[in-house]
């Protein structure tokens, strides 16, 4: 079986370019071209050389040896959340930018849920010195406020989406209608492995040298370049497509993709599409999503904003039907936990998203002699009212 | 099989006006009472929308029309009941317009059937694409004599128009500006050389102008390009006029036309 997309631009029967016509000559243009661009010698120096000197690459993969011994296996940690500007967000945004100049576009538009990919996309436009929009849920303005400055800093336009559920879902059907109307001299980075394709196969490309280093470092620290898991946060799944990318065809390497369960997988405030969804189409692609009987698509709850959306990258949704990836969930509660745990233990203060793979550990049953490598995908910094408020370090 | 949407060409290959509403708004139960009453008004066809939780291609007004009737209930099976005795009261022909979500869950052959049984002679998906409708979909409209409906846009490429003109059969929906809908701005200069464009190709379809056609001179303006042109989002406010449904939409209508 292939993991990979197809020529339709199909991951199994997930996937393809469900897009009203206004979108078509644009999507069209980077279904042309993206492939082509990607692989000239001159965007690949310019890629590399941003990606080591502005982004801090490669990120390192640490060896937790607390968390280790609680869970009697040996886990490392894929360190995106050393990044420039918090996560792994801004691999695909540099990738996707020096895309948007070669195309000759002068205005980026961006959706953001937990502000990260709108942060490193203000930041790319500030790099690059282009004009920057980024919708945002109102919702997500508020509990994401330091990223909402930070964008503001780096000198970008946000703007707020108040239809709908006001998160993610919301921030993403504005960035589509914007592009609508400005069909020219728009370019629209997405965030994430979802959308029309040809976006959650080029997302998935920028993402994978998540796991192209991964498979170095291993090598050199382990003797293998395969790891027993790889487990990763699914909201759209950006990360966790980078971080799988390059064992999708390494049957031996168990992928674990971990969405959020909200205040429970069945309490009706989750964000578990895997379980609650079906096949439909949202945001131009066919996959599974959260809706009703009637397909109209409903509001997902998670207290990460990151992960808050209905649906799931079509890659991801081929992986669950087709069983190549293990699908788990961890509630609010768990993530905090896991936390307070990683913050302890080892000195690091995670995402929220990131703490969802870090709270199945114990579930994983894995053996002392098990290769564990949890993708770490962003910092804890943008959390900090959330992580004072629920332990109450706030109190005097 | 007659289609009324060929029938209505073929008698009035000009000045045609189209009305776009969304069902289910501004009451669940006004579908009928619009139908009619834009009948009598002397609209000559309609788009009979089905709301949808996220409608990318819709601008602010038709939206919040959507919540609204989502809100109040509609659902694809809710509107078949209302539209099962239609054909009995009118002859006009009748479009409905939506997204595709909802339209895959409730199963789209099975869809296709009950809009033919309650008499729709037209389709439009906005966000079904032209080859997936070619490869999955093209027989069973064409099994149930439903015309389907495609956009083109001032960015579509003529090699394009011709395709979508070879697979089309009742009209051609020509977007008149890269917009979502409801935007005011008038037709803009480059949209003139579009549908001059368009107008020289010779298509076998009709072709008909929507988006951003809100009062008489827009509408007069569109009409000298095309066969007819769409009112959508300036009809949907102006149901949320005070007074009764019967006069803002005679009264919509006759600004419109006189």
């Amino acid at each position: 079986m292939s993991y990979h997309v197809n020529e339709k631009g199909f991951y199994g029967k997930f996937g393809g370019a469900y897009i009203p016509e206004m979108l078509y000559p644009n999507v069209e243009e980077l279904r042309q071209h993206y492939l082509r661009i990607m692989q000239e010698p001159d965007f690949q120096e310019e890629l590399q050389h941003l990606l080591k000197d502005y982004v801090g690459r490669p990120t390192p993969l640490y060896f937790a040896p607390r968390l280790s011994q609680k869970y009697n296996t040996k886990v490392y940690l894929k360190r995106e959340d050393l990044n420039h500007t918090g996560a792994h967000k801004i691999n695909n945004t540099i990738g996707q930018v020096l895309l948007a100049k070669r195309l000759g576009k002068k205005r980026i538009i961006a959706e953001t849920g937990a502000g990260q990919h709108g942060v490193a996309t203000a930041t790319v436009c500030a790099l690059m010195g282009l004009e920057c929009i980024v919708y945002m849920g109102e919702i997500d303005i508020e509990r994401q406020a330091p990223n909402v400055a930070r964008m503001k800093m780096l000198g970008a336009q946000v703007v707020a989406a108040t239809s709908g559920s006001k998160t993610l879902k919301d921030a993403t059907n504005e960035a589509i209608r914007d592009w609508i109307n400005n069909p020219e001299n728009t370019y629209y980075i997405i965030g994430s492995v979802v959308g029309p394709h040809p976006y959650p196969d080029m997302v998935a490309r920028f993402q994978a040298v998540i796991s192209e280093e991964m498979r170095a470092q291993l090598l050199e620290k382990e003797g293998t370049e395969l790891p027993t898991y790889v487990v990763a946060c699914v909201g759209g799944g950006s990360n966790a497509a980078g971080a799988f990318y390059h064992y999708l065809d390494e049957p031996e390497v168990q992928l674990v993709a971990v969405e959020a369960a909200g205040k429970g997988v069945h309490s009706g405030e989750s964000a578990a599409t895997s379980i609650l969804g079906r096949d439909g189409i949202i945001h131009g692609s066919r996959t599974l999503l959260m809706q009703t009987d009637d397909g109209q698509i409903t509001e997902p709850y998670s207290i990460s904003a990151g992960l808050d959306y209905p649906g799931v990258g079509p890659l991801h949704a081929h992986l669950f039907e087709s069983k190549r990836a293990r699908f788990e969930s961890a509630t609010d509660e768990e993530a905090l936990q896991a936390v307070l745990e990683l913050t302890r233990l080892e000195g690091i203060i995670p995402a929220l998203e990131s703490a969802h793979a870090l709270a199945v550990l114990d579930r994983l049953k894995a053996k002392p002699d098990d290769i564990v490598v949890i993708n770490l995908s962003g910092r804890g910094d943008k959390d900090l009212s959330t992580y004072l408020k629920h332990f109450h370090f706030d109190e005097k | 099989m007659k289609n009324r949407i060929k029938s209505l060409f073929a008698q009035k290959p000009k000045g045609l006006l189209s009305v776009y509403f969304t069902a289910g708004f501004p009451n669940l139960n006004d579908t009928e009472t619009i139908i009619l009453e834009l009948e009598k008004s002397g609209v000559d066809l309609i788009e009979v929308g089905m709301p949808f939780s996220d409608p990318l291609a819709d601008g602010p007004t038709i939206q919040a029309s959507s919540t609204v009737a989502l809100k109040n209930g509609m659902t694809i099976p809710k509107l078949f009941e209302q539209l099962q005795d239609i054909r009995q009261k009118t002859q006009i022909p009748l479009v409905l317009m939506g997204y595709l979500n909802p339209v895959m869950q409730y199963g789209v052959e099975r869809f296709c059937q009950k809009a033919a049984e309650v008499g729709i002679d037209g389709i439009i998906l906005p966000d079904l694409p032209l080859h997936q409708y070619v490869e999955e979909y093209k027989e069973l409209f064409e099994k149930y004599n439903l015309s389907k409906v495609f956009l083109v846009t001032p960015q579509t490429p003529e090699a394009r128009i011709r395709e979508i003109d070879c697979h089309s059969n009742g009209f051609i929906y020509m977007v008149s500006s890269a917009s979502t809908t409801g935007k005011t701005v008038g037709l803009a200069e480059q949209s003139q050389a579009y549908f001059q464009r368009v107008a020289g190709m010779q298509l076998q379809n009709p072709g008909v102008i929507g988006f951003g056609i809100h009062d008489k001179e827009t509408f007069v303006a569109a009409c000298n390009h095309a066969s007819g042109a769409i009112i959508g989002s300036a009809f949907v406010k102006a149901l949320q006029q005070e007074g009764s449904l019967q006069e803002n939409i005679s009264s919509f209508i006759q600004s419109i036309k006189n």
